[in-house]
């Protein structure tokens, strides 16, 4: 234990009693991601086997389910807030989800677009024959 | 990281006034940081599979190689063992061993319950010349699918030393808040995996 711990000390080893409430409401917050997860995970599934839903519009369907789910998860199972705490917390959220983003999709485009060229060269060679 | 461990007598002062955050805040950031450059680990993985998952090189595509059933049975494992490893958070704070040992126990099993699965589903695409070094697209596939699968293997080790811990050393500081960073890394691999179950078997066409 370091100094810092030491002003929180008393809340923090002591029985706490008067608790009873915060556990439950933890235990229901856990309770509501788990069926939150589940009822997107169900719905992930539904849509991609489903012909009720216009094809081209399916992979969208699926992108907004997973991005809703792992918001469900970030919210009650890591406890991601807006709270005073929870600032640096967001701004390196934002910032991880920036990176990947471009990772993501800067890999796409730049493979897509090598991609055309390569095509473009094949079809180059194949009229030179 | 939540309103609980800000004691009441500083919630009005202004940033400046409150002083350094408590311990379990900084571990929690400093554990956070490491888990979103996993993450970006992870999306240079995704990225090499959405660009080579059309290159089976005349080999099995994925919508023949994946069972959605088996994926959604892995994919309920894991959301389940979430739920048990936010039990054993609440055990941990409540300093009840009886509980925390219940949470840490169906965690593993269901996490291993998982690796079983995955592992199983591995063994099958082999046994069929459906390894990584058939095309692209399978590379891609074993490299993100299996370091997932590395990933909560690790963490499986991961917990059992804690469940050790908690009973050579105690509820002291330490421990808990490597519980506390074993189930951020927990719950943020369930992240990943709504990624994979997506991206990977859901996307296959």
């Amino acid at each position: 234990m370091d100094e810092r711990d030491q002003r929180h000390a008393p809340s923090d080893d002591q029985e706490r009693p008067g608790d009873a409430a915060d556990w439950k409401s933890r235990l229901v917050k856990s309770l509501l991601g788990l069926a939150a997860s589940i009822v997107l995970t169900l719905a992930s599934f539904w849509a991609a086997g489903t012909h009720l839903v216009w094809g081209p519009g399916v992979p969208v369907l699926l992108a907004a389910l997973a991005i809703g789910q792992m918001g469900v998860h970030l919210v009650f199972f890591l406890h991601v807030s807006s709270g005073p705490e929870g600032t640096n917390t967001i701004l390196a959220l934002a910032f991880g989800v920036f990176v990947v983003a471009l990772v993501v999709f800067g890999s796409l485009v730049i493979m897509a677009n090598l991609d055309a060229g390569m095509a473009g060269m094949d079809g180059l060679t194949r009229m030179q024959r | 990281m939540n309103a609980a461990t800000t004691p009441v007598a500083e919630v009005g002062m202004s940033i400046s006034e409150r002083g350094p955050s408590p311990r379990t805040v900084i571990v929690g950031y400093g554990f956070w940081l490491f888990l979103l450059s996993d993450i970006i680990l992870f999306s240079a993985l995704f990225a090499a599979y959405a660009v080579l998952s059309g290159r089976t090189a005349d080999g099995p595509s994925g919508a023949l190689l994946f069972h959605r059933d088996s994926v959604l049975i892995e994919t309920g494992c894991l959301l389940l063992s979430s739920f048990t490893c936010a039990m054993m958070s609440l055990a941990i704070e409540f300093r009840r061993k009886d509980w925390m040992l219940l949470g840490a126990g169906l965690t593993l099993a269901l996490g291993a319950a998982f690796l079983w699965l995955e592992l199983t589903e591995f063994g099958a695409m082999l046994a069929h010349g459906a390894g990584p070094d058939r095309s692209a697209f399978l590379s891609a596939f074993f490299a993100l699918v299996g370091m997932h699968g590395l990933h909560v293997s690790l963490g499986l080790g991961w917990l059992v030393v804690m469940m050790a811990q908690v009973f050579t050393l105690g509820w002291r500081a330490m421990v808990r808040d490597r519980l506390a960073c074993f189930a951020l890394f927990w719950h943020a691999l369930d992240i990943v995996w709504i990624g994979v179950f997506t991206i990977v078997y859901l996307g296959a066409r």
